[in-house]
């Protein structure tokens, strides 16, 4: 019998470990990454000639009908927030795959770590709208988590991972895969009970994140709960809270009044979630509408001169 | 017992772990030859770093370890829900030699029944440079050792399928791009071996395409073969395959 050595023996481990595209119009280029149900290669298109991202299963029957469901949910969701699938099939040795645009770019908290609280916030406004589409045709997310989420180089957005996406009008099917994300995952989805505000828990979760990068922030009153820009952070936590209720009837009813919510914050407007208290109220008021304030000061003051120099 | 001739098999293969609880003896023998095959060569490795034997010990003992695995039949007690076959093998192993039957025991057997087919003094040879360095630990040995004689078999069997389709020169692209290559200062290219098997670099890349297909099929149908579960065999799969930390060195 032959004799392998160490290194011919690696050489023909990764090579039968390779998946057979070759029936196909896909050239397999390199590994991008795993994840648990499946390898994402670089690859491409012949046909078109263009790069596109490969999803395989590890394994024949593994996961072969989860890795189907993901590429549909994606084919049913056409948004620029949702990265667009191009095909689907099956290998000869029976593994399922999927193809689909390749998103460049970083990881959502890696490019949230660099920018504005601002510049944060708007990120996860897209995050949001990108949900709250996915929610409108009926279809649920539940592994939100910054690692799921993917920011261009324009600061476009693209929600990844739909493997345990189902479809909300979908009760009775229970969820069989080791689903969500400690931390991320809200209660109940635990139980296997989940709808709309499962995803705004795991939104809130995101949101608590950026919010808490903010306080981490040298400053010079940091604890007080004001940040470096000087706005007071406690209406972003109480956002935070709400959306993240231990019972879903305390969350946000969707996705749009979570958004709704942290927009008013981001406008300087009172935010549902948050009962003011009034001095608080009066320097946000101030701030936000500094400039009119400021309008009314000078031409009052402006009138007292004329009075005085009228006499 | 039947083993002796471990390059003969034939081109389809059962369930090795099935059969071994088989009642029909022949179908039993078969598979001990066949698990012979793929797991002497573990054994002895084992045998050899684990327990620290010297060759002439760990040869007598690798060969009563199959040996009584075929006559006691434990091999038939494995239970799929419990663990994996491999590491099944491995704990049998471990309790054969804790009993430690020492070397004037085995020999007033007379040895029982021996094994012809293997090549102890190869095995030696390759496990050498291993012992001396000491890396790793025992158990991924055991595994590595076993991945190498399924892989080793794999080779095997796409040789004689190769040969049933006529198709030599893919085999033979095959050892020289995949088998030696890895190990040659240079790879060859395909147009290398278009030339050296006066082939077009067309046929080469077909013949090692087809070539490589058949292989990879033959590797997880020898998983398959030592699965008793197809839980297992993907888990098996999953582990067997891809590049792992060890193949770095
Ligand atoms: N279209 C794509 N373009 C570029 N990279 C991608 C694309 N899709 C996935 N990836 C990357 O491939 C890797 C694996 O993705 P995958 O979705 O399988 O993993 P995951 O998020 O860890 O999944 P799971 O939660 O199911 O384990 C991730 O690092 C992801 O960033």
């Amino acid at each position: 019998m032959t004799w392998l050595s160490d290194r011919a023996l690696g050489h023909l481990k990764s090579m039968a470990d390779l998946p057979d595209f070759s029936a196909t119009r896909y050239d397999i280029e390199e590994e991008i990454g795993r994840g648990g149900m499946g390898i994402v290669f670089r690859g491409r298109d012949r046909e078109l000639a263009r790069e596109v991202a490969v999803k395989v299963t590890t394994w024949p029957g593994a996961d072969v009908d989860r890795l189907r469901d993901e590429a549909r949910v994606l084919a049913a969701l056409e948004h620029p927030g949702i990265v667009a699938v191009h095909d689907a099939g099956r290998l000869p040795d029976g593994r399922a795959y999927y193809v689909m645009a390749i998103v460049r770019g970083e990881r959502f908290d890696e490019r949230a770590a660099r920018v504005t609280l601002a510049d944060r916030l708007r990120l996860f406004d897209r995050v949001c709208d990108t949900v709250a589409f996915a929610h409108a045709r009926g279809i649920l997310h539940l592994d939100l988590k910054p690692a799921n989420i993917m920011v261009g180089p324009y600061g476009d957005v693209r929600v990844l991972d739909w493997g345990l996406a189902r479809l909300g009008s979908d009760p009775g099917r229970p969820i069989t895969h080791m689903a969500g994300t400690e931390g991320y995952m809200a209660p109940e989805q635990a139980r296997g009970i989940v709808d709309e505000r499962s995803d705004v828990y795991a939104l809130g979760a995101i949101l608590r994140g950026l919010v808490a990068a903010e306080s981490a922030l040298p400053s010079r009153d940091r604890g007080s709960g004001v940040p470096a820009t000087g706005r007071p952070l406690r209406p972003l936590h109480s956002i935070v809270m709400r959306a993240m209720a231990e019972d879903p009837t305390n969350r946000y009813a969707d996705v749009a009044s979570l958004a709704a919510d942290v927009r008013r914050f981001v406008d300087g407007h009172a935010v549902d979630a948050y009962r003011e208290p009034a001095l608080e109220r009066i320097a946000r008021v101030g701030r936000t509408y500094r400039t009119a304030i400021a309008l009314v000061f000078a031409y009052l003051a402006m009138r007292i001169v004329l009075i005085f120099w009228g006499r | 017992m039947t083993a002796g001739h471990p390059d003969a098999f034939p081109l389809t293969r059962h369930s090795v772990v099935r059969a071994i609880a088989s009642a029909d003896p022949e179908a039993r023998a078969q598979a001990y030859d066949a698990i012979i095959r793929s797991y002497w060569r573990p054994v002895y490795a084992y045998i050899r770093m684990r327990w620290r034997r010297d060759p002439a010990d760990a040869q007598d003992l690798t060969q009563e370890f199959f040996t009584r695995a075929f006559e006691k039949e434990y091999l038939a007690r494995y239970d799929a829900s419990k663990a994996r076959f491999r590491t099944f093998v491995r704990t049998c192993l471990e309790a054969f030699l804790s009993k430690d039957y020492d070397a004037a025991h085995r020999r007033k057997r007379g040895g029982g029944a021996r094994i012809e087919s293997l090549d102890f003094a190869r095995a030696d040879a390759d496990l050498a440079a291993h012992l001396r360095s000491d890396a790793g630990d025992p158990e991924s040995w055991f595994r590595r050792e076993w991945t190498r004689a399924l892989f080793a078999d794999a080779v095997a069997r796409l040789h004689a399928e190769c040969d049933a389709a006529g198709r030599p020169q893919a085999f033979e692209a095959f050892v020289r791009y995949d088998i030696d290559g890895p190990d040659a200062p240079v790879r060859p290219t395909y147009a290398a071996l278009a030339r050296d098997l006066g082939m077009s670099v067309t046929d080469v890349t077909n013949q090692l395409a087809w070539a490589r297909r058949t292989f990879r099929a033959g590797v997880l149908d020898a998983i398959r073969a030592f699965c008793a579960t197809d839980e297992e065999f993907r888990a098996e799969a999953r582990d067997l395959l891809g590049a792992t930390p060890e193949d770095a060195r």
